[in-house]
Formats: C-alpha cells, sequence, structure tokens
C-alpha cells in the first residue's frame, strides 16, 4: 500500500481538468502505455500569452493521475515563462508529497510541461523524441533525461534515478552506466575524463557492401543479445538504400511493444554506429 | 470496521473459526512445550501429532513426511537447496519455470550466482509449459527440477502428475511449490511421485506463519536448523504449537469440504469472470485451466492500481501485475513469462475467492467495476474515441 498524502488521493479521485482541448496550442505526450504511464498535456492561451485552460490524459498509477492533475492547476494563469520554472519538485510539494518510488512521475509531468511549450514554440510533434544516446532500453531513458534528473533533484544513487527516470528498472542492464554518469556528475571522474564524451566516429562514405556488413555486426553484437535478454530475437529481412527491414521474432512478436523496441533500440544503435539516415522498418 | 469485499484470497485467507477455535486452548492454557518431561508439557505433543496426521491425510501422505516449518517460502527455500546438497557437488544443473512464485525464482537467481546453470522453461500465452520442453532439458547434471502445481497469479494448474513421472524417470529430484493448489485442487502423493512439496498455512484459512515440507520417505533429508530434534531433527527450534495445531484443523476442514468449497468458488468466480467480461469492454481472461478460485483479467488502457484504489474506496479487495503496485517497474514476471503485452499486464486485476465468499459479493462488484474502469478510460489518451 502506497502512502499517499490526502492531497494526492483528492487529486486522484476527483482530478481537475481531464479532457481534451481541440484547439490547443502546445500539446506534449510522454510515456507510452508498455512503460506502464502515459501523460498527454494540452493547453490554449489567452489574449496576453497566459494559459487560459490546460487539460490532460493520463494512462497510470494514482499518483500518475494526481501529479497530472496537479500540474494544470499550476500552470493555470501564468505565461510560458512562469510555468516553465515549474519544477518536478515544486509539482511534488504541491501534493505534499510523494513515494519516494513513485517521482518519475512528476517527472514525467515536467516533461510533458516542456514538450508541449516545445510544441507551441517550435511547432515540433509535441511527442518526446528519443534525441541522443538511450541508455535505458528497457524504458526509452536518454542519457540527457538522466543527466536532467540527476541535476534537478540532486540524486546520488542509482535507486534515485530510477525512482525519478524508471531508467535502471526494468532488465537493470544499464545500472553500471548510471553509475558512470553518477560518479562523473559528482565529480569523482577527473575533468579529462568528463571532457571523454563517447565522441562520434567520423565516418567515411561506405560502399553498399560495407553499409550492409556493418549493418549485420551491429545488429549481431549490440542488438542481439539485448533482445535475447527478452527471450527474443531479430532476422534481418532485406536492405533497401536506407531503409533497414527486420523482423522481431521469439517473445519480441508477442509483446506488443515491436514499435517501441524498433525506435528505442534497434532504430538508434543502428543509426549510432552504422549511418544516421536509416531508417528501420518492419517486414 | 467498513464493508469489507476481501477477494484477494491467492494473497492471504481469513482464519477459519473452527481454527481459531482450535488454537484458543495453545494460546492460554496449553502452554507448555511439547519437549518437556513433565505432562503439563509433554502432553502437549499428542496435538502436534494429530495435525501432522491431519495433513498428512489431506496430502495422502504419511505423518512421518510432514514437517512443519514457518512459511511455505521456507519450504520453497529448504527444498531445492537440500535437493542440490543430496544431489551431490557434481550435480550443477536446476529447472525450474519463468513463472515460479519469488520463493523458487531468486533461489534459481542466486544458484545461477554461486555457479549453477539454471534453466527457467518458458510458458505460452495460455500460461502453460511445454512438457516435451520440459523433458528434453533434464539433463545427467540435473539435480533438481522445481515446477508449482498452480499459479499464484492467473490460477493455471500444471500437470505435475506428469511432470513428477518425467523428472523421478531422469532420476532427478523434483519439488513442487503447491501453497495455492492445496486445499483447492486434490493432491494424492501415493500416486504423484513429487520427492519435496511446499505449503503455506495461511493461504488454507490459518494464521500466518505456519507451512509444511513435505519430504518423501527414504529420502536422507540432511537438517537445515540445527540445535534440536524438532520435526525429526531436521528443522530444529520449539513448535509454533497453536499455529500447527490451527493448520492441522485447516487441513481437516479442507479434505472434507473441498469438493463444496471448489464448487461454491467456481459457480462465484465464473458469474464474476462472465459478468466482467460482458459488462467492460475491451476486456480478456489471463490464462486457461485454472484454480476454480482464480480470475486474473486485463482492461486495456487503464492501469492496475487505479483500478485497486477506487475498488479500495469501495471496500474491495483485490491485487494486480501492474508494474505501480508491486513497487517494481516491470510489470508481473508471470504475466511477462506468457507473452501478455505490457498494456494489458499493467491493466489485470487478480481476483481470488474462498468459501467464505458471498453472490452478494461478487454483484457488489459486477455493480461498481463498469463504472471505475469507463472512468479511468475517460481520463486515458489510449481509450479509443467512440463516435
Amino acid at each position: 500500500m502506497w502512502n499517499y498524502t490526502d492531497k494526492v488521493m483528492e487529486h486522484f479521485r476527483n482530478p481537475k481538468n481531464v479532457g481534451y482541448i481541440k484547439d490547443a496550442d502546445g500539446v506534449g505526450e510522454v510515456g507510452s502505455m508498455a512503460c506502464g504511464d502515459a501523460l498527454k498535456l494540452m493547453f490554449k492561451l489567452d489574449g496576453q500569452g497566459r494559459i487560459a485552460d490546460a487539460r490532460f490524459q493520463t494512462f497510470g498509477c494514482g499518483s500518475a493521475i494526481a501529479t497530472s492533475s496537479a500540474l494544470t492547476e499550476m500552470i493555470k494563469g501564468k505565461t510560458l515563462e512562469e510555468a516553465e520554472k515549474v519544477t518536478n519538485q515544486d509539482i511534488v510539494d504541491f501534493l505534499g508529497g510523494l513515494p519516494e518510488q513513485k517521482m518519475h512521475c512528476s517527472v514525467m509531468g515536467r516533461e510533458a510541461l516542456e514538450a508541449a511549450i516545445e510544441n507551441y514554440r517550435n511547432g515540433t510533434n509535441g511527442k518526446r523524441e528519443l534525441e541522443g544516446h538511450v541508455v535505458c532500453v528497457c524504458f526509452g531513458v536518454t542519457e540527457n533525461r538522466i543527466r536532467c534528473a540527476i541535476g534537478d533533484n540532486d540524486l546520488s544513487t542509482v535507486g534515485q534515478v530510477t525512482n525519478y527516470t524508471k531508467a535502471g528498472g526494468g532488465c537493470g542492464g544499464c545500472i553500471p552506466e548510471i553509475e558512470d554518469i553518477l560518479a562523473e556528475m559528482k565529480g569523482s571522474k577527473s575533468p579529462e575524463e568528463k571532457s571523454a564524451e563517447p565522441e562520434k566516429p567520423a565516418r567515411k562514405k561506405m560502399s553498399t557492401l560495407e553499409k550492409i556488413r556493418l549493418i549485420e555486426n551491429t545488429i549481431e553484437q549490440d542488438i542481439r543479445p539485448e533482445l535475447k535478454k527478452h527471450g527474443g530475437d531479430l532476422e534481418l529481412l532485406d536492405i533497401d538504400g536506407n531503409d533497414v527491414i527486420v523482423k522481431l521474432i521469439g517473445s519480441c512478436t508477442e509483446c506488443g511493444m515491436t514499435r517501441f523496441t524498433l525506435d528505442t533500440l534497434v532504430g538508434p544503435k543502428l543509426r549510432e554506429k552504422v549511418s544516421t539516415e536509416l531508417a528501420v522498418l518492419e517486414g | 470496521m467498513e464493508k469489507v469485499v476481501y477477494l484477494d484470497n491467492n494473497a492471504t485467507t481469513r482464519v477459519a473459526p473452527e481454527v481459531f477455535e482450535e488454537m484458543k486452548p495453545f494460546l492460554t492454557d496449553l502452554y507448555g512445550n511439547p519437549s518437556s518431561i513433565h505432562t503439563f508439557g509433554g502432553g502437549v505433543r499428542k496435538y502436534i501429532d494429530k495435525a501432522r496426521e491431519q495433513v498428512g491425510e489431506l496430502l495422502a501422505a504419511e505423518p512421518g513426511e510432514i514437517i512443519f516449518t514457518g512459511s511455505g517460502s521456507e519450504s520453497d527455500n529448504t527444498a531445492i537447496m537440500s535437493a542440490l546438497e543430496l544431489a551431490g557437488a557434481e550435480k550443477k544443473h536446476v529447472i525450474i519455470t519463468q513463472v515460479e512464485h519469488e520463493a523458487v525464482l531468486e533461489v534459481g537467481h542466486y544458484l545461477r550466482s554461486k555457479g549453477y546453470r539454471v534453466t527457467e522453461l518458458p510458458v505460452d500465452r495460455k500460461g502453460a509449459l511445454d512438457i516435451d520442453l520440459l523433458a528434453d532439458s533434464i539433463k545427467d547434471d540435473t539435480a533438481v527440477v522445481s515446477v508449482m502445481w498452480a499459479n499464484n497469479e492467473t490460477g493455471v494448474v500444471f500437470p505435475i502428475e506428469r511432470i513428477a513421472e518425467i523428472v523421478k524417470s531422469k532420476g532427478a529430484y523434483f519439488h513442487t511449490d503447491a501453497v495455492q493448489a492445496v486445499g483447492k485442487i486434490p493432491i494424492d502423493l501415493s500416486k504423484v511421485p513429487v520427492d519435496f512439496l511446499a505449503l503455506s498455512g495461511h493461504k488454507l484459512h490459518t494464521p500466518k506463519g505456519v507451512g509444511v515440507l513435505f519430504v518423501r520417505k527414504g529420502i536422507k533429508m540432511p537438517p537445515y536448523i540445527r540445535g534440536g530434534h524438532q520435526e525429526n531433527g531436521m528443522r530444529a527450534g520449539t513448535e509454533n504449537v497453536a499455529g500447527v495445531v490451527g493448520l492441522g484443523k485447516a487441513a481437516g476442514i479442507a479434505a472434507e469440504r473441498m469438493s463444496g468449497d471448489a464448487a461454491h468458488e467456481q459457480t462465484l468466480r465464473d458469474k464474476l469472470e462472465t459478468g466482467l467480461l460482458v459488462r467492460c469492454r475491451d476486456s480478456l481472461v489471463n490464462g486457461a485451466d485454472r484454480l476454480p478460485n482464480t480470475l486474473n483479467i486485463s482492461f486495456e488502457f487503464v492501469e492496475g492500481e487505479s483500478i485497486l484504489l477506487l475498488l479500495d474506496d469501495l471496500g474491495i479487495c483485490a491485487s494486480s501485475g501492474s508494474a505501480c503496485t508491486s513497487g517494481s517497474l516491470e510489470p508481473s514476471h508471470v504475466l511477462r513469462a506468457m507473452g501478455v503485452p505490457h498494456s494489458l499486464a499493467h491493466g489485470s486485476i487478480r481476483f481470488s475467492l474462498s468459501r467464505y465468499t458471498t453472490e452478494e459479493e461478487i454483484d457488489y462488484v459486477l455493480e461498481h467495476m463498469p463504472a471505475i474502469i469507463e472512468r479511468l478510460r475517460e481520463i486515458s489518451p489510449f481509450t479509443p474515441q467512440t463516435a
């Protein structure tokens, strides 16, 4: 049984601002059904650039619904510049606290808000893309998000990072990498190491044959072992220009996360190792 | 107390009033130590002996094959570790299933870290094992095979009769975690050649803190708690007399009432199942060939903890395979092993009934569940928009 505050239970039982804004100015979507929680946040601005209306739709546990409700209440009446300053800790404080293992709900709220504001400003599609290096394949958490959560909330252990971002909470394969990120951010590594950001190898133009070989190698060495941890596998069906056509097999086919796996593991890995232009398609 | 509709009997059960009555004297006047020489203490021993007979009768086992323990988990751990010791150091292979209770699963993980090969057998979408694969997995160096009799989350029952015969024909030890099966379906150990079996009192209307490890006659079980002659020298420690006496009584009641109770539970479970499937669209049942008392049902587009919290507001107790309820981030390992998509696993609810479940309680759930699901679906971004 979670120890939810009365305020959390109130916002869960009677959530404010559930719904949809047809002509929203900003829309942000984070999470997925596979991950266990997801939030779609929408806002509408008034003539003065203040948030006149904010609505949400949430799939998730009690605290996910409560944080969504709280967030919409908190940002109403604010300008985007003011809303931007709302941190996940502000959401937690508004609710009178959240269980430590539920902190990721508040981070999800904060991220949905960022995505919605960015959608308004830059016309992005409002979905958080997995930009950069994906550390946690199970939950699709990027290095950047882990760094933000550590910095914003002054986290110091892997357990805390998992509570705030979910990273490390699945197969656990990325825990050493999270430890490295923590060690580096907490300054226990030398500046030389700090600057040793994973360098993007300069790529020379590959022949088609080289490209095919590199794709095969990457699947064999970097992708297949990850899939096998979950009882799955993958078959390379064809390569058509920059389209890599694959079929997931084993438990991957039934898990309903095919698209998720392709987007968070197969695609990023192939783009990282072979060519940024590759697209992965299901055969 | 406010209204409680208790449908979480695979987690624990209410103590049967008859069991409590039977225990009372041992919590008040008859507090002697059964190992004492004086009549006041030593006289208590015969009640423990009687309980051992009662449990033996429920399982068609001999009283000498029954060791009283502190829990089902203790029994599971002990069975596997003892089998390894008996099999000898050169046997480095252990077989379990992916859907075992943590009391077996985590022993497997531990053994793997200690250099054992641990095979975790998969299950199919219905939760069933591939028996041929199980047979093929047994190698010359397989020390022990552990397969649960019935699954706690889905209620899926495994064909332990067949499995036990296959394992014994290949010369490995066979353990079964029967915590969920005992008292719900007939178990005849005079016919099923298991070496070890674990059961738990509190799933059988006894208080928490007492379990049983069945050890087949002839197995030279090494002592695992030293320091006393209790439990045939295998498990030292002054007996939990009241708990043991209660468990004996509960076993007696189960033996007597099993078929009637099972029919009662199944009728109500089927009513709940059909009612929910009809009233809540986009719902489906997890697992086939189940215990009569268990329903594991998934509701699409919504998440289990939210459902449980709203049920709790109505006094309805159930459990969920969703990640959020477990404190972990992954949904139930059982549902994942069955290949239930994450989206459905997160929205799974387990109702488990007992002999005390009433039709009014089932009607109460059927009355309120559709509104709970609808309410959460209105909030969910994944609910398809209906025209």
